[in-house]
């Protein structure tokens, strides 16, 4: 279990719940991986640099497409919200000027949603793009945290902590300097809560970002 | 020759307004918002209405109620539905078809802010069986950049609007009688506003862009408040980073915002109505 413990506030609950991934785990893309958190599980495939079609073709970068299919059901509104986020973050952190005139395809599947499902889609895009060998500036990983009525701040919650939730937020972190890429609100709350998440959640990219190095290291050490 | 200047290196142009005048090339300082203007009541077969002009971006909403059975997890509230239209009628880069991307986003992130607001409490009529349901038709009519902070005010001023008629339920026959002839204005405690801003490389941030800042920009993000100075949604879809001493300046820009625009929407009220 990934612990992250706020120094002086006792109230806060600031506990990542227990995450893994699976990196190369299907055959046919060119870069895929699978991540877990708590319940949550999100399987990301990337296709790339590959033919793009003339009606989206870039002339000076590569043209990123994402989709996420829903476990149940076609894909509806809240997908295509996602799919924005998603790209847009891995659209800043792909080096896309050194490919131009190509596309690359990232797809995402919901295995399961316990909550905190656009940060595990974000973390599940960031490890496959790192296995499809992709140009990057920087790492990026999602971290989502909740507010509930009594003012406490829970990491990573689940479906039902969501729901019982006043303000729910999903942040996108950078490797480099930690800072906000991505965010993506519903409730209200103050801006000094907000600012109280954001270093929460920075806080807890920290092992996330561990977590990457460790599972890469793994994976390319002949130990 | 300034305009073949911005037509081969657009960003070069913007960056001598914003670095040596501290202005954009419409004049405009960068704090600043372009001219809003607010029109309700205009469609007189809706049940409420609102036009907005941010400057050449036009957007109307329309509000259609219609009856339902409530929501079964939430057995009080009524539903607000709100759809996003951007017809290709008010910028090539839309194709016809089904809603694009943009549209869809742009659904849902209304959607988003008015989640959890207290007017769905109004909306219900006999809690467990009968309630209103808002159908909110946000359109484009002309895309000049920041669609998102014109739809907000749209749907808050039609919303101000909207008259529904009285319902009741005839114990007899089960069925729902409504009263065309009375009619009630719905009651609305939280008035969001939104405030979206453009980031180009982590350095500049500027408010209201237009569509051609919009194109050059690295990164936009919106902030919607309440009256109360308290954050309704943080929308930043991707983009390059921002630190925390840029977001707070967003927050405090966007607080005044709000202030601005409620404003403008009581005096448009208190002109609308009936004496």
């Amino acid at each position: 279990m990934m612990e992250v413990t706020q120094s002086g506030s006792a109230q806060h609950a600031a506990v990542l719940r227990e995450f893994g991934c699976e990196h190369s785990l299907l055959s046919r893309p060119d870069g895929s991986a699978s991540f877990v958190q708590g319940d949550t599980t999100v399987l990301a495939g990337v296709y790339g640099p590959a033919e793009v079609m003339v009606s989206k073709e870039s002339f000076d970068r590569a043209t990123l497409e994402v989709t996420l299919k829903p476990k149940v059901g076609m894909p509806g509104v809240a997908e295509r919200s996602k799919e924005q986020c998603v790209r847009q973050t891995c659209e800043a952190a792909l080096l896309t000027r050194l490919h131009p005139r190509t596309s690359i395809t990232l797809s995402l599947q919901t295995v399961h949603d316990d909550g905190a499902l656009l940060a595990c889609c974000l973390n599940a895009a960031c490890m496959a793009l790192m296995d499809a060998g992709l140009p990057m500036h920087c790492l990026f990983c999602g971290v989502c945290c909740a507010i509930d009525q009594q003012g406490t701040i829970r990491l990573d919650p689940t479906a039902r902590e969501e729901k019982e939730s006043r303000a729910v937020m999903t942040f996108a972190l950078d490797s480099t300097d930690c800072r906000v890429m991505m965010s993506s609100t519903k409730g209200s709350y103050t801006a000094a809560e907000l600012q109280q998440c954001i270093a929460v959640c920075q806080r807890a990219s920290e092992s996330i970002f561990q977590f990457y190095r460790d599972s890469v290291s793994r994976r390319y050490c002949k130990a | 020759m300034a305009a073949g200047f911005k037509t081969v290196e657009p960003l070069d142009y913007h960056r001598r307004f914003w670095y040596k005048e501290n202005c954009r090339p419409d004049g405009r300082e960068l704090g600043e918002f372009r001219t809003t203007t607010l029109n309700i009541g205009s469609i007189t077969t809706a049940d409420g209405s609102a036009l907005v002009k941010l400057g050449n971006t036009t957007i109307i909403c329309g509000i259609k109620g219609e009856l339902a059975a409530p929501p079964v997890d939430a057995a009080n509230k009524g539903y607000i539905v709100p759809n996003v239209d951007l017809p290709p009628l008010c910028s090539s880069r839309f194709r016809p078809g089904p809603p694009g991307e943009q549209a869809q986003a742009a659904s849902q992130f209304i959607a988003d802010v008015i989640e959890k607001c207290d007017t769905k409490e109004d909306l219900c009529i006999v809690k467990g069986k009968l309630s209103w349901v808002l159908y909110c038709d946000i359109m484009c009519l002309d895309y000049d950049g920041n669609i998102l902070d014109a739809c907000t005010i749209a749907l808050l001023g039609a919303l101000k609007n909207v008259r529904l008629p009285e319902v009741h339920i005839n114990e007899e026959t089960d069925l729902a009688e409504v009263n065309m002839k009375q009619k009630n204005p719905l009651n609305i405690t939280k008035h969001p506003v939104a405030c979206s801003f453009a980031i180009f490389d982590d350095t500049i941030i500027i408010v209201d862009p237009t569509v051609e800042e919009e194109n050059l920009s690295t990164g936009v993000i919106t902030v919607v408040t309440d009256e109360d100075e308290k954050l309704c949604a943080v929308h930043k879809p991707g983009g390059t980073a921002l630190s925390s001493e840029k977001l707070q300046d967003c927050i405090s820009r966007a607080i005044t915002r709000n202030k601005e625009v409620n404003k403008l929407l009581n005096e448009v009220l208190i002109s609308v109505k009936p004496k």
